[in-house]
């Protein structure tokens, strides 16, 4: 008894060594690197799409074919946007019922600032985005928050991305476990099968950018939330990332998630931040 | 509140290019609501371009016709500077108007 007991406790004892000696190659492999996943993901794109400009990404679909682009072109001298875009300027100045704004709520007054969204609050250990950062300033203010997905968010956002035009899209990931944690997990959403159809983020907008998907053609992940909000003629309005992101889960017969969940929030971050270095183009106009 | 109407107007030569844009639903009176109610009919029935006392765009619309409606037209006869009215009736009686100088 007693020697077989020595005999458990010598194993034991190897096989923790072992453990100890290779953990530390383990960790290193699983290692969150978000710099050089950044760098692979905006490769692989210039390396897949020769021919568009780096900067024309954010474009979308008006990316990957010429026709769509010319007619998208010829309808930017008159977006669909602009009655949005006015709405989204006047709430932006009118006072809430204290006296405050939401330029009190945001750094520089709310202006040129859309290029920092989302980002990663320390304090609450979470993503925060330009939307729940907005609602959270209504709400600080005594307002009633409004719907994520479009009408007057889809409008303040509009307005505050037009202020950001051209400005190259700036996250910053926190050396912070939970921030790489969040990183990670939105880069899981985004390349996960799921719904009754088996598709992916990726499988869509990484895979087949410029293909055609019924009579859409699919625009490349790469900078697919620079442009967000976005009026769509398919929608006759505007929506926000939210709305983008419930929309895509459902026309692939996923079960959506509540606009501003969490890995909705992780997948923006992740987005966002493999696109840092590409221009703001917000408000958009799609198909 | 703002106007629902966006117009631009450029006189190159002879011939005038107006673009217009329409804040309106266009309900067809076909279309539900989130609690399975008909939304009521509502559009535009005639939208009207004037220049210089003539008429020189009149569209009688229906309901076929999208929300936000887009419109693109040129014609001849104007100069710039001149005033382009832009106006349109509803069905239920509604109307905006607006002027724009030709550039």
């Amino acid at each position: 008894m007693k020697t077989r007991t020595s005999i458990l406790l010598g194993s034991l004892s190897a096989a923790l060594v072992a453990l100890a000696l290779t953990s530390p190659r383990v960790v290193a492999a699983d290692k969150v690197d978000p710099v050089a996943d950044a760098k692979a993901f905006q490769n692989f794109f210039f390396q897949k799409f020769p021919n568009v400009k780096h900067e024309d990404f954010v474009n979308g679909p008006y990316s990957m074919n010429e026709d769509m682009k010319r007619q998208w072109q010829e309808k930017e001298e008159f977006p669909p946007y602009e009655f949005a875009l006015d709405a989204g300027k006047e709430m932006f100045a009118t006072p809430f019922k204290n006296g405050k704004t939401y330029a009190d709520c945001f750094p520089n007054g709310g202006i040129g600032i859309r290029q920092n969204y989302p980002y990663f609050d320390e304090r609450e250990g979470k993503v925060v985005t330009l939307e729940l950062a907005l609602n959270r300033c209504r709400e600080a203010n005594g307002e009633a928050p409004y719907s994520y997905v479009k009408d007057e968010m889809a409008s303040l956002t509009a307005y505050m991305a037009f202020t950001s035009r051209g400005k190259p899209m700036d996250i910053k990931i926190p050396d912070d476990p939970r921030a790489l944690a969040a990183f990670e997990n939105g880069k899981r959403y985004f390349y996960t099968r799921r719904g009754q159809m088996n598709f992916s983020c990726a499988g869509c907008h990484v895979q087949s950018p410029g293909e055609r998907i019924r009579a859409e053609t699919l625009a490349p992940a790469l900078g697919i939330l620079n442009a967000m909000p976005i009026y769509r003629s398919e929608w006759s309005g505007m929506g926000t990332t939210s709305r983008r992101f419930v929309t895509c889960n459902s026309q692939t017969r996923a079960v959506p998630l509540e606009p501003q969940a969490d890995e909705y929030r992780d997948v923006e971050y992740f987005l966002s931040y493999v696109a840092n270095g590409l221009p703001i183009s917000g408000p958009g106009a799609r198909p | 509140m703002a106007s629902s109407i966006r117009v631009r107007a450029t006189a190159n030569g002879d011939i005038t290019e107006v673009q217009a844009l329409i804040q309106h639903p266009m309900d067809t009176g076909f279309v539900k609501d989130a609690k399975g109610e008909l939304i009521p009919a509502h559009y535009i029935q005639q939208l009207k371009f004037e220049c210089n006392g003539k008429d020189v765009f009149v569209a009688d619309w229906g309901t076929a016709v999208s929300k936000d409606p887009y419109v693109k037209f040129s014609f001849k006869g104007a100069k710039k500077g001149d005033d382009l009215k832009v106006s349109w009736t509803d069905n239920k009686g509604a109307s905006d108007t607006t002027t724009a100088k030709i550039s």
